[in-house]
């Protein structure tokens, strides 16, 4: 044994024996797999829910992010990454993942208040500065000459929302003719220039590629690119009718409960709701349910009427299965033009 | 495992070192490979078939093979004029041209797609003076060929260059003495020597194109049936917890590439009989 | 399939430059090459620097030194120093095998060493998915004995592994194809034994090749993306190669980090053709020096 490995043995089991009479706080890891317009949020949530923590319990708790596009996320949960909670775009992918895999139950939505979305969030449009295309609502989406650019819905939880938003409108305009919507949805797409994997994509390629004259984009995501890249630059418009959009988290029971996390990765989750993460999540655009903290971010989100996917589509599996799955009418959209 | 030996040799190790690399090949290579078959052939064939020929992937077949197929060309005429320009001449920065040339091989495929995406885009370096004449470079069929022109580009040039070096000027010379043209010693002199490395090279070039995903989800624009090429139609499936189909289209392309490898190994064993005639 | 590493250029003479060709043509082939490369290569290579750079060094050095940069690093630095390792002994061995003997399948052998280089990287992710993945083969097994492969370093060491498989190997069959077995069986014949004929004899001479091979293996390991985007579960500070932190830096509006990040693998790449282009000096020197 060489003089540097003994010395590194030596240190090790000095820290180790201190570590045997000092060991009182605990010390957690928890893994949040989520996805891609979470970064900036969670950033400061897993901050200040560390904090809380320690002033609570004592034990230090550090969270790992793990950022993409929703759907690539689930799979990733399905496959084995050990997630401790998931805060997905879409009940549909939660869904997804408590169906392919036995990580967690089932009826996990019903686990937490508000359909386990303990931030809403919602459709709008990101355009030039000055609209020089002059768009204000859905309608001017499918004219000629107008270049949309939205991520793929088969990969982007976001890019679901988006489509479904514009389908409830075209439902409401048509007087719920379902041929009329696919109509219109079908020649939304056909102005669609660059149809990215991830919502950030999409933002990454309007607003530094100069592509497209309109984005549609979680609401959240509009107003961040606004302050990250200048309010000189681009300007959000609000449609007639959007959808709520419900952005769901869930505790992964049993990677939760296999890494020792349980308790706190359900504190969490809790944290989300009570008002210091409701203002959080405020402060980074996403509309709070909290009613008082509601009310005083007001100002920031104007008031839209909203669809929900529960009442215009009869909730996310059966949308999923009419719009999404393989061979549905999104697909059909994409079929060559005989 | 003397059994195999065709000839016997006092060097020694010959058990060791096959059965060690026979070892490890099948544990890194043989066995991951099969079990993407076991996974695809448990499907029934007409499912196959029918995952094969929905026109979305045909689309996407039609456009990787296409746009590879451009891209090794081009890399086909210019790795000869770089080769060419790098054995017989003398100039200043040549060494460093040379250098260069093998720049794709070392820069990770992301980095060569958000630069080229960044150069090729409306707003970029090279974009902004394509889009007055209406060129759309970065998000169309364009930016894909690019960016494969990009990563197949050392290929040809260093296969070609060796056997350029060969060449016996000789045969030019004497070609010249009898009053050949200069494109007629080119085309009937060089040319056929170099054939055999100029289709090496193109075939090599080809076959990672076909596969190439990291450069080209950048620049592609990613529009089912228009811009989709097969990798990201592999993912896309993936992402929609498709496996069946994912893997199944995998197998396929796997299954082309075998052929490709397999040609570009006929093709040297031939132009290596070529030579030696 | 001299493609993949490009050895050939490793032992040249200088060629005798006589042309024919006029002035011009020469002037204008010239400037074509120059023209070609410079749109595909050094134009690509500048925007990496002057994007990397555009609010200066201090951003620059702010983009390196954060936690997360560091921590993809370190991380790629190890996923190479266990990859090229092990490629270097199997290219080692598998060479000796291939080169030194003639027996039955060699053909087939070759071919799976080469399969790697032409597979798409995402079926390269994808196989490891399918094998060790929750819902792969191994994956309730691995998960009830707690062993962590996907969505680990393990996982991206196998990607790793597997993308880079046949670089060494492929660089050393055809040296010692062509070097023959003359000078090893003259050792083993003036009675030095297997190991000291492979150290004494045959190390020496393909010391160079070798060293190539694991420049280029070396590369490639450190910027494999496709791939190890697959296996690796993108966990910040933790599972983020240095590619895969230029993605991520891309995806947050943070455009000067990212280029900043991938200058640093740009840097890696030209150090890459550096030490190439001294090699073959090295080896040419060499081998005029030889009678």
């Amino acid at each position: 044994m060489t003089g540097l490995s003994f010395r590194v043995i030596a240190v090790a089991v000095i820290f180790a024996v201190l570590g045997a009479f000092t060991a009182v706080a605990a010390e957690f890891e928890l893994l949040n797999v989520s996805y891609d317009p979470t970064r900036e949020l969670y950033t400061e949530f897993n901050a200040a829910f560390a904090k809380h923590w320690k002033g609570k319990t004592g034990d230090s708790v550090t969270i790992k992010q793990s950022h993409g596009g929703s759907g690539k996320q689930a799979r990733s949960v399905i496959d084995g990454l050990e997630a401790d909670v998931v805060t997905l775009a879409l009940a549909g992918d939660i869904d997804a993942i408590a169906q392919k895999s036995d990580v967690l139950p089932k009826d996990w939505l019903k686990k937490l208040p508000n359909n386990s979305a303990p931030y809403t969030s919602t459709i709008n449009f990101l355009v030039r500065k000055g609209n020089p295309k002059g768009i204000k609502d859905w309608d001017d989406l499918v004219k000629d000459g107008v270049s949309v650019i939205t991520p793929n819905p088969k990969t982007s939880g976001g890019a679901r929302w988006n489509y479904l938003a514009a389908w409830a409108f075209a439902l409401k305009k048509y007087g719920n003719s379902e041929e009329k919507a696919q109509e219109f949805v079908g020649k939304l797409f056909k102005n669609v220039e660059v149809l990215d994997s991830g919502a950030r994509g999409s933002t990454t390629t309007f607003t530094e590629r100069g592509i497209g004259d309109v984005l549609i984009s979680w609401e959240n995501e509009a107003f961040l690119a606004i302050k990250e890249l200048g309010a000189d630059k681009f300007e959000a418009v609000y449609p007639s009718l959007s959808i709520l959009a419900e952005p769901s988290v869930a505790l992964v029971d049993r990677n939760a409960q296999k890494k020792g996390n349980l308790d706190v990765a359900k504190a969490y989750l809790e944290y989300l709701y009570t008002p210091e993460g409701q203002e959080i999540a405020a402060k980074n655009f996403y509309r709070p349910r909290d009613p008082k903290v509601a009310e005083k971010f007001k100002e920031k989100f104007p008031a839209v009427e909203l669809v929900t996917i529960d009442q215009s589509f009869g909730g996310w599996a059966k949308a999923q299965k009419v719009h999404f799955a393989n061979g549905g009418i999104f697909d059909q959209i994409y079929q060559p033009s005989k | 495992m003397a059994f195999l030996l065709k000839r016997r040799t006092v060097v020694p190790g010959f058990g060791l070192s096959l059965g060690l690399t026979v070892l490890y090949t099948c544990l890194v290579v043989l066995i991951p490979l099969a079990g993407l078959f076991v996974k695809s052939w448990a499907l029934p064939w007409a499912e196959i078939g029918e995952i094969l020929s929905a026109p979305r992937v045909v689309a996407s077949f039609k456009l990787t093979f296409l746009t590879s197929l451009i891209a090794a060309s081009l890399n086909l005429v210019f790795g000869l004029l770089v080769a060419w320009v790098l054995v017989r001449y003398r100039f200043p920065g040549k060494s460093l041209l040379d250098a260069l040339v093998d720049l794709p091989f070392a820069l990770p495929t992301a980095v060569a797609g958000i630069t080229l995406t960044t150069l090729y885009a409306r707003n970029g370096w090279i974009g902004q003076y394509l889009e007055p004449y209406g060129i759309k470079a970065a998000y169309s069929q364009l930016g894909i060929v690019i960016a494969l022109t990009f990563i197949g580009l050392p290929f040809v040039v260093r296969t070609v260059q060796p056997v350029l070096e060969d060449l016996d000027p000789e045969s030019e010379d004497a070609a010249y003495s009898l009053g050949a043209g200069r494109l007629q010693v080119f085309t009937k002199v060089v040319l056929p020597l170099l054939w055999p490395a100029l289709l090496t090279g193109f075939a090599l070039s080809f076959a990672r194109a076909l596969g190439e995903y990291g450069s080209v989800v950048f620049i592609a624009g990613n529009m089912p049936m228009k811009t989709e090429v097969v990798s990201l139609l592999i993912v896309t499936r993936l992402e929609e917890y498709d496996y069946a189909g994912a893997t199944t289209i995998a197998a396929a392309m796997l299954l082309m590439s075998f052929v490709v490898l397999l040609i570009v190994n006929l093709l040297q064993w031939w132009s290596r009989r070529w030579q030696a005639a | 399939m001299n493609g993949i590493g490009t050895n050939t250029a490793l032992v040249k003479s200088q060629p005798l430059v006589r042309t024919h060709e006029s002035k011009w043509a020469k002037w204008g082939l010239t400037l074509l090459a120059f023209g070609f490369l410079g749109l595909f290569l050094l134009l690509p290579l500048a925007a990496i620097f002057s994007e990397g750079l555009k609010k200066g060094w201090s951003a620059y050095w702010t983009a390196l030194k954060e936690p997360e940069a560091i921590s993809a690093i370190k991380l790629t630095l190890l996923v190479a120093a266990i990859a090229v390792p092990a490629n270097l002994v199997f290219g080692i061995v598998a060479s000796w095998a291939i080169a030194k003997f003639e027996f039955r399948g060699k053909q087939i052998l070759i071919t799976l060493i080469d399969l790697p280089f032409s597979v798409s990287p995402v079926i390269s992710g994808l196989i490891f998915v399918l094998i060790f993945g929750l819902q792969g083969y191994l994956g309730p097994w691995l998960r009830e004995h707690d062993i962590k492969i996907i969505f680990a370093v393990p996982g991206i060491v196998l990607a790793t592994v597997f993308i880079t498989f046949p670089f060494i190997a492929r660089e050393l069959i055809p040296l010692m194809e062509s070097q023959g077995r003359d000078e090893e069986e003259a050792a083993l014949s003036l009675g030095a034994n297997g190991w000291q004929t492979f150290f004494l004899v045959t190390l020496p001479n393909i010391k160079w090749g070798l060293l190539y091979g694991v420049i280029l293996c070396n590369a490639r390991a450190m910027g494999e993306f496709g791939a190890v985007s697959v296996v690796s579960g993108h966990i910040r500070g933790m599972t983020n190669t240095l590619p895969l932190h230029v993605e991520i830096l891309y995806n947050e509006y943070q455009f000067v980090a990212a280029f900043a990040v991938a200058s640093l693998l740009a840097l890696l790449a030209l150090a890459t053709l550096a030490l190439k282009k001294i090699l073959e000096w090295k080896v040419r020197s060499e081998s005029e020096a030889r009678p």
